[in-house]
């Protein structure tokens, strides 16, 4: 059986097919890749070895040609990676531009301004880091950000990412599915909902002082969700390690979900039975829910849900596109909702 | 000594144009960032965002004007005011296209719909349509076809237009809970306005042409 799970079902941690220690087990997606690579490295000759000399350095072992897609900017430490394998996980899309992404932020925690994040996220610690997953939880585990960095194959996933404020990005993430980290737990038969608890420490942390939200930044998934191969969980962005103003060291990637709901520099994951409301269903029950799928068809109250504005694409007259129910991975993530009011469940 | 030396300085021929340059400052300064690409990320937002801030600012400086002639003993500053008022107006009606033409692309349907769905759409049309009928009397022979009186009793429609503005930058502000910016006009408008009920003795009597 394929490691790569592609549905639900199979990823249950009530399936009794869950292996033990997961991360032991080369995906097959990452040898395969690993054969063609060395097949067309073999034919290519240099010019290939050449361009994957930079990803190569740290993991010369899984780097493939394909992997070059992406140029480094060269501001951070590299994290190479593997194209992922997941369907969907790369999107075609233009990517937008590393300065984009690591300047216009919504990260509270740094205050509320889109450029706040970028101008006061340098005060962020990132080492050393502990993760603790708890709850419903066979094996509580506290990792250290090394760890972390080693538990799974790293692969390169390109996301699109739509805003709830009606903008979106497409963004080149390094990281691996968040249910490799979460088998590692062996999750119980009662564990139904994941919580993700970001940092939220006012002495880096700016924003933390003001009363704008509940501190910490709380967010969850159903625990199906969270199970989902796309569900990411971050370390890197460009090929390189995540900068603070984007949620170092290590963030939630949902990509068929409005941003808000992939939490930024995340200390604890806890999985539960029952939902903890997210601190914004708590800020505005009426406008936030648990859910918040990117659905063109089920407004905010405030604005219209329909249409987005791609960042740095076409400049200032292009057109708003039109959003895609969930957000263009309906085909992967839609059984997840079937039978769902959409409209109750927003 | 020093007050009437001001005054005079204000009084001069060449202080009006200067005023009009100064006002046009911020609105050239988004143009010249639009065409040059450096209005950040999402230009279309910053220009929407900034136009509407700029109208509230203009406004906010159009009411000044009264308190600090009374209180710094500068009449001649009430020449500046209806050139301020009229800048707050300019600000809003760029302020409304970049919305019409950026936001909707010019389709009148999503912009009646969107008035319709979302109250601070509402608002923010709500108080273009008040601050209308104030731009179009704006000029000399309007305030002589009007009478004095009545051409003041008309202009007191600022302090409603003032409300609305805030609520307007209240009601999108509050969606993500971003509202300290919007404090900020709040207290200031709360002065201005405070000012005014306290000098002329209640609400009415600020209502009232003197």
């Amino acid at each position: 059986m394929p490691f790569i799970l592609t549905s639900r079902h199979a990823a249950h941690p009530d399936s009794g097919r869950v292996h033990a220690v997961p991360s032991e087990i080369t995906p097959q997606a990452v040898y395969t890749n690993r054969r063609q690579w060395l097949r067309e490295a073999a034919l290519l000759g240099g010019g290939v070895m050449t361009s994957a000399l930079p990803w190569a350095r740290a993991q010369a072992q899984s780097a493939p040609a394909t992997s070059a897609t992406v140029t480094r900017p060269g501001k951070r430490a590299a994290l190479s990676a593997v194209r992922s394998a997941v369907p969907g996980a790369l999107a075609v899309d233009k990517l937008t531009s590393y300065e984009h992404i690591t300047t216009y932020n919504n990260f509270y925690e740094f205050g509320t301004d889109k450029s706040d994040p970028a101008e006061y996220a340098h005060t962020l610690k990132t080492r050393p880091w502990t993760l603790s997953i708890e709850g419903e939880v066979g094996r509580p585990l506290k990792l250290g950000l090394d760890d972390l960095l080693k538990l799974g194959a790293m692969e390169e996933r390109i996301y699109r990412l739509r805003c709830v404020e009606g903008w979106s990005m497409v963004i080149p993430w390094v990281g691996y599915s968040l249910s490799t980290l979460l088998q590692r737990a062996q999750p119980t038969s009662r564990a139904k909902f994941v919580e993700f608890i970001s940092l939220a420490d006012a002495q880096q942390m700016p924003g933390v002082r003001s009363s704008v939200l509940d501190w910490p930044y709380v967010e969850g998934l159903r625990i199906d969700e969270a199970m989902h191969p796309l569900t990411l969980m971050a370390f890197g962005l460009y090929g390189e390690v995540l900068p603070p103003q984007n949620g170092a060291p290590l963030r939630l990637v949902v990509p068929w979900k409005y941003g808000f709901k992939s939490a930024k520099s995340i200390v604890a994951i806890r999985l539960t039975e029952k939902p903890r409301p997210s601190s914004w269903m708590q800020a505005n029950p009426r406008e936030y829910g648990y859910f918040s799928n990117v659905n063109p068809t089920v407004d905010h109250p405030r604005w219209s849900q329909a249409t987005e504005r791609r960042i740095g694409e076409g400049g200032l007259f292009a057109p708003r596109k039109p959003t895609l129910m969930f957000n263009g991975y309906a085909a992967q993530v839609g059984s997840l909702y079937a039978g769902m009011d959409l409209r109750k469940y927003y | 000594m020093a007050l009437s030396m001001a005054n005079q300085w204000l009084l001069k021929p060449w202080m009006k144009p200067l005023l009009w340059v100064v006002c046009a400052v911020p609105a050239v300064a988004l143009l010249v960032g639009a065409l040059t690409d450096g209005l950040g990320a999402n230009p279309a937002q910053t220009l929407i965002q900034e136009t509407g801030q700029w109208a509230l600012r203009w406004l906010w400086l159009t009411l000044l004007v009264t308190p600090l002639r009374e209180m710094a003993a500068l009449p001649a500053l009430v020449r500046y005011r209806r050139t301020l008022g009229v800048t707050a107006f300019v600000y809003a009606v760029l302020h409304l296209l970049s919305y019409a033409w950026l936001d909707k692309g010019w389709v009148i349907d999503d912009i009646v719909a969107d008035v319709f769905k979302r109250n601070f759409i509402l608002v923010g049309m709500l108080t273009f349509l008040v601050m209308l009928p104030l731009a179009l009397t704006s000029f000399n022979a309007a305030i002589r076809a009007l009478g004095g009186r009545k051409w003041q009793l008309l202009h007191k429609l600022v302090y409603a237009v003032s409300l609305l503005g805030l609520l307007h930058f209240y009601l999108k502000k509050a969606a993500k809970n971003d509202v300290s910016e919007v404090m900020v006009y709040a207290v200031i408008l709360a002065l201005l306005l405070g000012w005014r009920v306290v000098r002329r003795g209640g609400v009415l009597a600020m209502l009232r042409v003197r």
